[in-house]
């Protein structure tokens, strides 16, 4: 039996000095070794009635998986998590565990819960290390089956038709498979090495992955069936670019998030000019948002080398949607947050750069349909900061692209894909999963979306 | 990877590759691009569907030296291979049974040009071009626009070939003796179309232009292509890249252009040197 540990604190993570971590592009934390896994994993109560997996949208069987980590059975652990999560490592660096599993953990009524998403992570990595195994590859059963799309919805999907014997063919966009996880989420919180990994373990199981193939464009959905695929599912995310609609908006020095962080992590911008795609960044930058993509950005400035970083948000700090940890770690970077502060209006120079943002300072009314209360510009209260770069982190929609080209496809009123339960679409033979119908979400519930529809797609094929 | 089957040179520093894509050549129409990557590490560029094959498959892409990374396109040879060619992007343009058009062509403009009056021309309308360039040995594509145009003016800056002066200068005087069309075509570097437009605007004739701000994606996720239009922000990359002349925003345009021009230099410079330092190249 192994040993109980009753610390009420979680074992500590070990991560990159803030200092220094803000000048480069290195992972901050830097994962449990051996001994700190085997320490935090011996908090765990191994519940009977484990209410942590209530957390868990995919329900990794958490308490299972632990014990597994307490008696040194890393391979058992990785297996068990992998019996309903196939992205575990990026899962455990970026699932929002403080709202998730770790949540429902008992542990946290007194104290910090056990750190699940940090075991999983470790797991993972200590699978990598090893060397993956890659599993037998199923009987082709001789149908195929397209993806349109290369986030974690459509590698999950891809993933699980795969290993059924579906002959699956995966169609990205971009010049890189990985959606989201490669171009926006940077590297210091998700090393790119773990995406391309995940990719090449699906193309082992047999995926054919094409990159550079804007779906809608090159092939329609009607042509992907003329071709003859018998399924397709749709995983395009929600990649369009909200701006404020503020005067000043295309002033020069105005990025989208998007924008930002695609030069950043994408075209590697912070290897310029050894690579060949440039990102400008002030001295002084703002970020206007309160999410990861937010976090995101503002930490990227911070290192291409801002001197001052803001955080620009209309709600308070405790209605903030990004990650605590994030949260966190941006603090501790320097990061200088401006709450209940909402931009009026970007300032320019005479050349058409960005010299400043007007904004406003906000109070909290009434509780609005989120039930977060909503801001309310205090009159009169307006004030500039000094910028020389400003980011608009405020959210996306879907990119209708795709859709408009799809004949047949139900929408609702946002512009998101409608679909049922399982991810079917108002289109035979057609599912949808991920932020593309949800609105921009989590990696965990896009994974989730993308393992009902392939499961959804195999009792229809079967059926056929 | 995606192979290039021909290379012709142009005029100096203007070249013209024909790539084996045929997804891309399929589902081509005028008025649409591609983005194109060198090699890993190499930045994501738009150019113009100049021409297509689909029985062929192939595209055909027109571009000038300008930086970085056109002119490392330009030491690429037939038989070589980039590593990314996306598209076709952009919506393709669509003419409403014009009778008579004129079709502006100002520098490597006429490339982009191309492919519309081809189109129109294969409609039945009457055709009628003006295309221009610096110098006579700058003039690109003549052949081609003449073979698909009722008539053709020709202008250069310097005079060394037909008119002296500018493209516009030809604009000017047909609508002042009263010429009339359907739609007048001006494509260009954004302040010949912003000229053009200006000239052409109290005609009442519409007026079709095509943007080229700076992109990456060139699928509308970026937001880095925006310009304004009637008032309204615009994603060139996916709205366009032809608008309405008379509402587009050229300033702006124009600014933005400007956004990375000390980088931009940057990178040409290191380019350089790094040739330079190689003896092949020596
Ligand atoms: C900066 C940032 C940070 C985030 N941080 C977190 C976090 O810490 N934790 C968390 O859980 N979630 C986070 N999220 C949210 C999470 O990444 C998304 O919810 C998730 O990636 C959605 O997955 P998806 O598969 O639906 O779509 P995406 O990941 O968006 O992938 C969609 C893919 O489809 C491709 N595509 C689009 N249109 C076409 C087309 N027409 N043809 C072919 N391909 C197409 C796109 O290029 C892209 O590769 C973050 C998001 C961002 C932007
Ligand atoms: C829709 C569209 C169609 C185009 N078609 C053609 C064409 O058929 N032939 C042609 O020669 N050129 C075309 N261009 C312009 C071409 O993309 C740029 O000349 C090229 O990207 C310059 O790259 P560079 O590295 O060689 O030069 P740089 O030195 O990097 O840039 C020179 C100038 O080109 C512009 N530019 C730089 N990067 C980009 C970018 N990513 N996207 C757009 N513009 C940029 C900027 O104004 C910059 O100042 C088109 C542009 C657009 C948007
Ligand atoms: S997948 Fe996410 S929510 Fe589920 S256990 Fe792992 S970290 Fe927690
Ligand atoms: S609720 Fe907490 S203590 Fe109980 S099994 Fe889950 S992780 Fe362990
Ligand atoms: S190039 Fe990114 S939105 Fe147009
Ligand atoms: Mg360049």
């Amino acid at each position: 039996m192994p040993s109980i540990n009753r610390s009420k604190t979680k074992t500590p993570m070990p991560s990159q000095d803030a200092k220094l971590r803000s000048k480069n592009f290195n992972e901050v934390a830097l994962g449990y070794t051996e001994e700190d896994a085997i320490n935090e994993a011996q908090r765990c109560l191994n519940c009977k009635k484990p209410s942590c997996m209530e957390g868990c949208p995919v329900q990794v069987q958490i308490p299972r998986f632990i014990k597994h980590i307490a008696e040194k059975n890393f391979e058992s652990a990785i297996s068990v998590i992998k019996e309903t999560n196939s992205l575990p490592a990026v899962c455990g660096r970026v699932c929002p565990q403080e709202e998730q599993c770790e949540q429902k953990c008992v542990l946290a009524k007194r104290g910090d819960p056990v750190g699940i998403g940090r075991l999983e992570r470790f797991a993972a990595d200590w699978e990598r290390q090893q060397g993956v195994k890659i599993p037998d590859r199923a009987n082709p059963i001789g149908k195929k089956v397209a993806i349109i799309g290369s986030g974690p919805a459509g590698l999950t999907c891809a993933g699980d038709l795969a290993k059924l014997g579906y002959d699956v063919t995966v169609f990205e966009a971009f010049h890189e498979p990985g959606g989201v996880l490669i171009y926006g989420i940077p590297e210091f919180r998700l090393p790119k090495e773990i995406v391309k990994q995940e990719v090449d373990f699906l193309k082992k199981l047999g995926v054919n992955v094409q990159t550079d193939m804007v779906m809608g464009k090159v092939l329609t959905v009607d042509d992907i069936f003329e071709k003859g695929y018998e399924a397709v599912f749709i995983g395009t995310g929600a990649g369009l670019p909200k701006f404020m609609k503020i005067p000043g908006e295309n002033y020069l020095g105005v990025y989208s998030a998007n924008e930002f962080l695609t030069r950043i992590n994408l075209m590697k911008a912070y290897k310029f000019p050894e690579t060949d795609t440039p990102v400008k960044v002030g001295k002084k930058v703002a970020v206007v948002g309160g999410g990861n993509v937010a976090m995101d950005s503002a930490r990227s400035a911070l290192r291409m080398g801002a001197e001052e970083v803001y955080i620009v948000y209309r709600r308070s700090e405790s209605e903030m949607p990004a990650r605590k940890e994030e949260f966190e770690h941006a603090k501790e970077e320097g990061i200088i947050f401006k709450f209940l502060t909402n931009p009026t209006r970007i300032i320019g120079d005479e050349k058409g750069w960005v010299k400043g943002l007007e904004c406003i300072q906000m109070e909290l009314g009434e509780p609005d349909a989120s039930g977060r209360r909503r801001p309310v510009p205090i009159k009169g209260s307006e004030f500039t900061l000094d910028m020389d770069t400003v980011v608009i982190a405020i959210g996306t929609g879907p990119n209708p692209l795709l859709i408009e080209a799809t004949e047949g496809l139900k929408l609702n009123k946002y512009g998101y894909i409608e679909t049922d339960e399982d991810g079917r679409t108002s289109k035979e033979g057609v599912w949808a999963g991920g932020d593309i119908v949800t609105g921009s979400a989590t990696v965990i519930l896009a994974m989730g979306a993308g393992k009902k529809a392939a499961q959804s797609i195999h009792e229809y094929l079967q059926g056929k | 990877m995606f192979q290039i089957i021909d290379k012709k040179d142009l005029a100096p520093s203007i070249k013209q590759f024909v790539v084996d894509a045929p997804l891309v050549a399929q589902k081509a129409r005028p008025g649409q691009f591609i983005i194109l990557r060198i090699k890993e590490g190499g930045e994501r560029i738009p150019l113009t569907i100049a021409d297509y094959d689909t029985q062929k498959g192939t595209i055909t892409i027109v571009f000038q030296e300008v930086g970085k990374t056109t002119k490392e396109l330009g030491t690429l040879k037939a038989g070589d291979y980039l590593a990314d060619f996306v598209g076709p992007l952009g919506k393709a343009v669509e003419f409403s049974n014009h009778k008579k058009v004129l079709g502006i062509g100002g520098g490597l403009g006429v490339a982009p040009l191309y492919p519309k009056l081809k189109m129109l021309h294969e409609n039945g309308a009457e055709v009628i071009s003006i295309i221009g360039a610096k110098t006579a040995d700058m003039l690109i594509m003549e052949e081609e626009i003449k073979a698909v145009s009722d008539k053709t003016y020709v202008c250069t800056d310097d005079g060394s070939k037909g008119r002296h002066g500018f493209v516009t200068v030809v604009l000017k005087e047909l609508l002042e003796q009263g010429e009339k069309f359907d739609e007048i075509i001006i494509i260009g570097p954004p302040i010949l179309m912003k000229i053009g437009t200006e000239i052409a605007k109290p005609y009442n004739i519409p007026i079709m232009v095509s943007l080229n701000p700076i992109m990456i994606d060139g699928t509308g996720m970026c937001g880095g292509c925006r310009v304004t239009v009637g008032g309204e922000t615009k994603f060139v990359c996916v709205d366009g890249p032809a608008f309405d002349g008379s509402k587009v925003d050229f300033d702006e345009l124009m600014k933005r252009l400007q956004t990375y021009t000390s980088e931009e230099k940057l990178a040409l410079d290191k380019y350089h040197s790094e040739r330079g330092a190689c003896k092949c190249h020596q």
